[in-house]
């Protein structure tokens, strides 16, 4: 039987996951950038990656891209080898702003029909199919007006957007996410934390690497904490607490705590504490060991 | 009058300057839109001069001269990217360090067998004194050259562009990224018959670096310059028959004005509209 690859990789019946098992990647200097890694995803679930910079998230991105080869461990996605996976469409990637080139001469049409190329044939010439793709990725990220512009003529939350529509249309149904709100304003932040909620919903997977703690709970369903290998991963409710927390971060994580005679006259033992690594923080409130995240955040301490 | 314009194209000698200079010079036009968005525009440079040792070996041995200089093109540049991956060097140090050694190669074998090689053909080119063996070697090349691209222009890009992407469709940017050296040695090695070593960087730089003022789009870039690479080098063959100049230096001047102009009179990224843009910037604020 011929397996007929079309512009929906879903229609080959693979669901969305990641497993990760044992994974260690090594640079060629020697140095170990992931240790025995290990963790699994399913779909219709939106995860953070959690660690401090240099802790490894980009070697595990990159390897999950299939740009490194682990040198022990497995990596499937959908139940496929990572290289099966891409060549599928299954795996699409929101760069982090850093990565891109700006200046490159290319207009927001044309990035985002980048993403069409796999579905395309040897000379890439776009089909209807793709321009549809593209039209309803663009109107999906509210960018159609932008469609014209030469990348660089774009704000921080619309070169985002960008980059989520190129995800779109490239129709991946695993998407990794390096950094998507780095000098991003609140209202694109909304905008692309409800994006992602429609596409959980649509059943796909999507890692998130970021530094926005406080954001965290409000939207993500799985935690991966890393720092060279996965030092916890489960439920957002259960793993994505502050012990867990202070041993990925250690003194790198700004922290206060508030507690006692600062907040109460009374005897009562409730606290509050805020984590924060740079960016939106994270507060949790009520005795020790039984503290929950409050979200009040945003706006107070941001 | 008509007929002073047309006499170059009586001689069979300056026809075939005129295709053959425009031919390379489309493909090289090419090539350096890719180059100059990657800050690679020194590659160009260092493998015309890499290709040095190539040629005077080539001749020594009495081989076809450009195959020699092929193999020490594609010879350098694969030592320059294992360099690159294999140290934490910046790659103008690394461009510095393999082309000088090379060049420097090429140098010893011209002054141990001094009669064998015309160092000036190779450093300035001589396109009016071409044979045509020669002539079937760079058409070839070229004619091949520019089927490849226009075939896989838009891979190029992508992978010029976001390699992570490029790999997330199922291409593989080490492959792509090779097959463009590839051909950017072949067609050093064809534009040293036009221009010869010192200049190929102007060919493979300037039309880019031109049309990039001129256009946010890629598509069209690489339509501007290659128009502009085909125009300016068939002209400058054309010309060198009155000036009795040096082809490749006509060329390269053509370029160069033509980069001038757009410099200052491109509707959006020139000198002029820059300057209107700021007048018009403080009316605007108040």
């Amino acid at each position: 039987m011929n397996i007929h690859v079309t512009g929906q990789p879903g229609a080959l019946g693979l669901a969305p996951s990641i497993t990760v098992e044992g994974v260690t990647v090594r640079y060629s200097n020697g140095v170990t950038a992931v240790n025995d890694a290990s963790f699994a995803l399913g779909a219709g679930t939106i995860c953070a990656l959690v660690g401090i910079n240099g802790s490894g998230k980009s070697t595990l991105f990159k390897t999950l891209m299939g740009f490194l080869k682990p040198a022990q461990g497995r990596v499937t996605i959908a139940g496929l080898e990572v290289r099966q996976a891409l060549k599928r469409g299954l795996v699409a990637y929101v760069p982090q702003s850093e990565e891109v080139d700006w200046n490159f001469p290319v207009l927001v049409d044309d990035v985002v029909m980048m993403g069409r190329y796999g579905h395309m044939g040897l000379m890439r010439m776009a089909r209807r199919a793709d321009k549809e793709a593209v039209e309803e990725a663009l109107a999906r990220v509210n960018m159609v007006d932008f469609r014209r512009r030469q990348i660089g003529e774009l704000s921080g939350g619309q070169r985002k957007r960008v980059f989520l529509a190129r995800a779109l249309a490239q129709g991946g149904q695993v998407i990794l996410l390096d950094e998507p709100f780095t000098g991003v304003d609140v209202k694109t932040e909304d905008a692309i934390v409800g994006l992602m909620r429609e596409l959980r919903s649509e059943g796909r997977l999507m890692l998130v690497s970021t530094h926005n703690l406080g954001s965290i709970p409000d939207f993500c369903d799985q935690v991966v904490i890393f720092n060279k290998t996965v030092l916890a991963a489960g439920p957002t409710g259960t793993t994505f607490t502050e012990a867990n927390l202070q041993r990925a971060f250690g003194g790198v994580l700004r922290h206060f705590r508030l507690g006692g005679a600062q907040l109460h006259d009374d005897a009562d033992d409730r606290r509050v504490t805020v984590l924060t690594d740079d960016e939106r923080p994270l507060v949790l409130y009520g005795e020790r060991d039984h503290e929950v995240v409050i979200d009040a955040s945003r706006d107070v301490v941001r | 009058m008509i007929d002073l314009m047309l006499e170059p194209f009586a001689y069979q000698y300056m026809v075939k300057a005129i295709w053959v200079s425009a031919l390379v010079g489309g493909v090289c036009a090419f090539l350096s839109c890719y180059l100059m968005l990657k800050g690679w525009s020194l590659m160009g440079d260092a493998l015309a001069h890499a290709i040095v040792p190539g040629v005077a070996l080539a001749y020594l041995l009495k081989l076809p001269y450009a195959a020699g200089a092929f193999l020490s093109g594609l010879l350098a540049a694969l030592a320059m990217s294992l360099v690159r991956v294999r140290t934490q060097l910046r790659e103008d140090a690394v461009i510095g360090i393999v082309f000088t050694t090379f060049f420097a190669a090429g140098l010893l074998i011209v002054s141990i067998n001094p009669t064998s090689v015309n160092v000036q053909s190779i450093v300035l080119g001589n396109i009016l004194g071409i044979s045509d063996e020669d002539v079937v070697q760079v058409a070839i090349i070229a004619f091949v050259s520019l089927v490849i691209l226009i075939a896989r222009w838009k891979d190029l890009m992508l992978v010029f562009f976001d390699e992570n992407q490029a790999r997330s469709v199922g291409l593989s940017p080490t492959r792509l990224k090779i097959l463009f050296f590839v051909l950017l040695s072949a067609c050093t090695v064809a534009a040293l018959q036009t221009v010869g070593a010192c200049l190929v960087i102007a060919m493979v730089v300037t039309p880019g670096a031109t049309a990039y003022l001129l256009t946010d789009r890629f598509g069209r870039l690489i339509i501007i310059a290659v128009a502009m690479g085909v125009a300016t080098s068939a002209i400058g063959a054309y010309a060198s028959y009155f000036l009795d100049g040096s082809t490749g230096g006509l060329i390269v001047v053509f370029q160069t004005v033509l980069f001038l102009l757009a410099f200052i009179f491109a509707p959006k990224h020139g000198r002029l509209a820059a300057r209107r843009a700021a007048r018009a910037l403080p009316e605007h604020a108040a």
